[in-house]
């Protein structure tokens, strides 16, 4: 638990995420993002008198799987509630959600806390979450000079929300929970979970208490943290203000504040006492929902391995090192591709590092510029190399083909003219040379040419060889394979 | 044939004269728009038509019976609508302001159902503002009259609906029924009216009251006419998570098998309803005709007790309030309803909209609704009704351990004087109290022409049959019907 000042932040998070189906929850109008206001709506996205909401299977099965990946109860039985409020986003002025019995209950996200550095894992631990239920999003209202406009087609489309219990501590704790829902649930294809499109949203409460006391503090609803980072900043400028308050011997109000990123401040929406009166009770359109075992193990068939457990994985089988782990683990298509390569040609530590620092460093000359937050939106297919591709360039390296050098020369070949690695080092020449007879003679001159060197290096200054070398790279042109260089070099110097 | 002479044939009896080519849908359409044209002045059954689309919809389906390619036996036959119900490009008005210039989008699945059928969907009859009362007084386009005496009420919601059949203005119609709304105004015209099994019939399209108690339903002229007409409408819906995969059979045809083959039934009576003081004299010896024509026929009647049906009345006014007033959330001066002039900001436009759009009595029940949902007062009021309306379903289960039907009046009373009871909701309501259950409990009833009281004001008795039993039930609708010939008379209008 971080504290400041003496006092502790316990957080709680409620996350909306759209699940990425092709229809909305209750009817089937299609849903994207993207198509001109109003163009995605029907009758009965309209709320039009008369209609009446079906259930949307798909999104049912979606939020039983990210219940399943979360380690959630399944209850047998679920049912749907209206929520009522009025406001013109809502074209019925109630939205049919969860009320008491969500498809959800219980489970935990597993997060990684900030290590020592940035290349020593941190520790993990597991937030435990209250429920997951499924609802319909509203629409959106666009305010103008004379009035205001709604756009109603994000309305119906299928919407969950993941409650936290307060077993969030820090504003960093907030940011990795969410960094890690969000990897899980785009892993799992359930999401594409981009902030930016509002397919992920947070509300955070936030209450301080002083060190060591139990009894927690009157909470304060943050709304309005419209990414990742805009959820921390907002904590820590909210945690801060709270502290000040007491210490200045004012009491927190219940409330409800909104972040302001730009500013850099939380203001007051509403206090307790404008709180709604929802009206719960249950949608009489909808029948509840039962889910039968059989059909929760045929969902939790298709679930892909957390990332979490996949980067064990691959430090354990692999014996990748953290760092690599951690970037090609944070992308299910990273770490498909890197699979994928691996299985062409074994050599798992090479193919890593050749996604990690070199296609990762290519993708990001490739799309930067455009609007690219942590990793989203980049895909490796903009490339045009496969992971086959990438494998036969990592075995010409393994066979001495290729330098590590000329390997970086030919992947942006490859890159550019989408032709594989074979091709593309032949079109440039590029292919060291592994003949022993004619690196032999070419060493044995440098070394002729080098007599300090030689000396020194048989007076135990292991360095020296080094000098040796770069004579022969330089009359070779590169070419040379520097593994067979260097043992041609040692087994000459040995001989005397 | 004049308008006249068809005018009261029923339904059954005209698609007949049509299949045999001694009449034209074109002939009877047209007999059809001069009766409502000459009569609606007097009855304000309906609240519009379009003559020329009726006409159309006539010529093409003669066209199909001339190449032999009729879509049902109802092809050609006109029925109205209660203005509830969606038709693509016509009014949705559901006799309220709010509503007033509100044109449907889109085609309601009974709608659809009729089409493919070749019925001529025509015509937008009265009701109650939103379902909501039973005596058709509370619309905002005028009260409707009874055909059998134009000062009285034709009894509501549905009241446009019996009125313009008992009158002869449309051979057969639809209605909905949340609390009786099809059953009491059928009585108070002296013809038939089924509520179907909650289920049978898809809600798509029919403007929400209550949803939980909502069906849609036929009047008709004859047992056959509801018979033929519930196979128009009946089958599971899609677009409606409550509609039920129960077998559609031909229910005309298994009701008169049912008839000649089947042993007699037990009805059973309950003791309650009889021990009412609200009973009219008139209607007790209705009654008592009633049983004793059953058991000339050889069936038999029992007592029966429904011992918590003086809790039928205020469970229903809990329930149905409450699901009201969050179906009715919807009409809010935003996108497509009656929008106040003299609003001055976004919140306003709510309450004044709401304000002028929705009449009294809406408003009562939208407030009562409301409150009965309200933090605090959810567990006592809405819980609690859910839990009473479990123990009711229970008393007829228990009933249908013992019996076939359960019979009853239809209503404590005939038709009352329009305005009589308008300003006394608690009156109103208490209307109800025989064919509230069937709407808690989701059984299919209907209510059959048993007679007159004095001042030749028709009177009904009500069948109620278990979940899906609509053939029993109109198997014993038959059996009176074949000895009784009160379906056979008419209001001199």
């Amino acid at each position: 638990m971080a504290s400041v000042d003496g006092y502790d932040a316990v957080i709680g998070l409620e996350v909306h995420v759209q699940l990425g189906t092709e229809s909305k929850m209750f009817t089937d109008a299609p849903y994207y993002f993207g198509a001109s206001p109003n163009e995605l709506t029907n009758p009965v996205v309209m709320g039009m008198p008369g209609t009446l909401p079906v259930l949307n299977k798909r999104a049912i099965e979606k939020t039983i799987q990210v219940g399943l990946m979360l380690g959630c109860e399944i209850p047998q039985v679920s049912k749907w509630d209206r929520k009522h409020y009025y406001y013109p986003d809502m074209p019925k002025n109630y939205q049919i959600s969860q009320y008491d019995q969500p498809l959800c209950l219980g489970g935990s996200v597993e997060i990684e806390l900030d290590g020592p550095s940035r290349n020593v894992m941190g520790e993990h631990r597991r937030v435990s979450l209250t429920r997951i239920h499924l609802e319909e999003d509203v629409g959106k209202l666009t305010h103008v000079a004379d009035g205001s406009l709604v756009d109603y087609n994000r309305a119906g489309a299928p919407l969950i929300e993941i409650v936290t219990e307060p077993d969030i501590f820090s504003p960093e704790e907030a940011f990795a929970f969410l960094t890690s829902l969000r990897n899980t649930l785009q892993n799992a294809g359930i999401s594409d979970c981009d902030m930016e499109k509002g397919q992920m949203r947070c509300d955070a409460n936030v209450s301080v208490k002083p060190v060591g006391t139990t009894k927690l503090g009157t909470k304060v609803e943050l709304k309005n943290l419209n990414s990742i980072s805009g959820v921390r900043n907002g904590l820590r400028y909210e945690i801060d203000r709270q502290i000040r308050e007491l210490k200045a011997g004012a009491t927190i109000v219940q409330q409800t504040r909104r972040w302001d990123a730009e500013a850099g401040v939380t203001s007051l929406m509403r206090t307790k006492e404008e709180a709604q009166d929802y009206r719960y009770f249950p949608d009489p359109d909808l029948m509840p929902v039962r889910i039968s075992e059989d059909w929760k193990s045929q969902l939790a068939e298709g679930l892909p391995e957390l990332p979490f457990d996949r980067q064990r994985r691959y430090m354990a089988d692999y014996s990748l090192p953290y760092t690599v782990t951690s970037v090609l683990c944070s992308n299910r298509q990273l770490s498909v591709f890197f699979e994928e390569a691996i299985r062409q040609h074994n050599n798992p530590l090479a193919i890593a590092n050749l996604i990690t620092n070199d296609l990762l460093r290519e993708l990001g000359a490739a799309s930067s510029g455009s609007e690219v937050e942590d990793g989203e939106r980049r895909s490796l297919d903009s490339l045009g190399v496969s992971a086959v591709g990438v494998a036969d360039l990592v075995a010409m390296v393994d066979k001495g083909v290729l330098s590590n050098q000329m390997a970086k020369e030919v992947l942006s070949g490859m890159i550019a003219t989408g032709q594989s690695a074979e091709a593309v080092a032949e079109a440039k020449g590029l292919r060291q040379s592994s003949d022993s007879g004619e690196i032999e003679a070419i060493c044995r001159q440098a070394m002729e040419e080098n007599p300090k060197a030689v000396q020194e290096f048989l007076a135990g200054n292991e360095k020296s060889i080094n000098a040796i070398k770069g004579r022969v790279m330089k009359a070779t042109q590169g070419k040379a394979n520097p593994t067979l260089v260097d043992q041609v070099l040692r087994k000459l110097l040995a001989s005397g | 044939m004049n308008q006249d002479s068809l005018a009261y044939l029923p339904a059954s009896k005209l698609a007949r004269l049509l299949a045999s080519g001694e009449l034209t849908s074109v002939e009877l359409s047209r007999s059809v728009l001069e009766r409502a044209e000459h009569l609606n002045a007097q009855v304000n059954a309906f609240l519009g038509w379009d003559g020329e689309d009726l006409m159309a919809q006539a010529e093409a389906s003669d066209k199909r019976r001339k190449a032999d390619k009729a879509l049902g036996f109802f092809d050609g036959i006109p029925v109205a609508l209660k203005n509830n119900i969606a038709v693509k490009g016509s009014l949705l008005t559901c006799g309220s302001r709010m509503l007033e210039n509100f044109v449907s989008p889109y085609d309601a699945t009974v709608v659809e159902r009729m089409k493919a059928a070749g019925m001529l969907v025509w015509g937008r009859l009265n009701m109650d503002e939103f379902a909501m009362g039973s005596s058709t007084e509370t619309s905002y386009f005028g009260s409707t009259a009874n055909p059998w005496d134009l000062t009285r009420t034709p009894g509501g919601s549905s009241g446009g609906s019996a009125a313009a059949l008992a009158a002869g203005m449309s051979p057969i119609t639809l209605g909905s029924d949340t609390g009786g709304s099809i059953r009491q105004p059928a009585a108070f015209c002296g013809i038939y009216g089924l509520k179907p099994t909650y289920g049978r019939v898809s809600r798509y399209g029919l403007v929400a009251f209550a949803s939980s108690l909502d069906q849609i339903g036929p009047f008709g002229h004859c047992v056959e006419d509801v018979a033929r007409m519930m196979e128009v409408l009946c089958g599971v819906d899609p677009k409606d998570s409550s509609s039920y995969p129960a077998p559609v059979s031909p229910f005309h045809a298994e009701l008169e098998l049912a008839l000649t083959g089947g042993r007699p039934m037990v009805l059973g009576l309950p003791v309650e309803y009889f021990k009412e003081d609200g009973l009219d004299p008139a209607v007790r010896r209705a009654m008592d005709e009633v049983v004793a024509y059953y058991k000339g026929i050889g069936w038999q009647i029992k007592d029966v007790s429904l011992p918590n049906s003086h809790l039928a009345v205020p469970t229903y006014y809990v329930i149905a309030t409450a699901e009201a007033s969050s179906n009715l959330a919807r009409f809010d001066g935003i996108r497509y309803t009656h929008r106040s002039e003299s609003a001055s900001d976004a919140v306003d436009v709510y309450f004044k909209s709401r304000g002028e759009g929705f009449g009294e009595e809406v408003k009562r029940r939208i407030i009562l609704g409301t409150f009965v949902l309200s933090s605090g007062y959810h567990d006592a009021y809405y819980l609690k009704a859910q839990l009473v309306r479990t123990l009711i379903r229970n008393d007829f289960s228990k009933a249908f351990g013992e019996v076939d039907l359960v019979l009853t009046p239809t209503t404590p009373s005939p038709a009352f004087v329009r305005g009589e009871r308008i300003t006394d909701p608690l009156q109103m309501y208490l209307n109800d109290i025989y064919t509230i259950c069937p709407n808690l409990t989701g059984l299919p009833a209907i209510s059959v022409p048993c007679g007159f009281a004095s001042q030749n004001l028709p009177v009904g008795f009500q069948l109620i049959a278990p979940h899906f039993e609509e053939v029993r039930l109109l198997t014993a609708a038959r059996a009176y019907e074949k000895g009784n010939d009160w379906h056979t008379r008419h209001p001199a209008l």
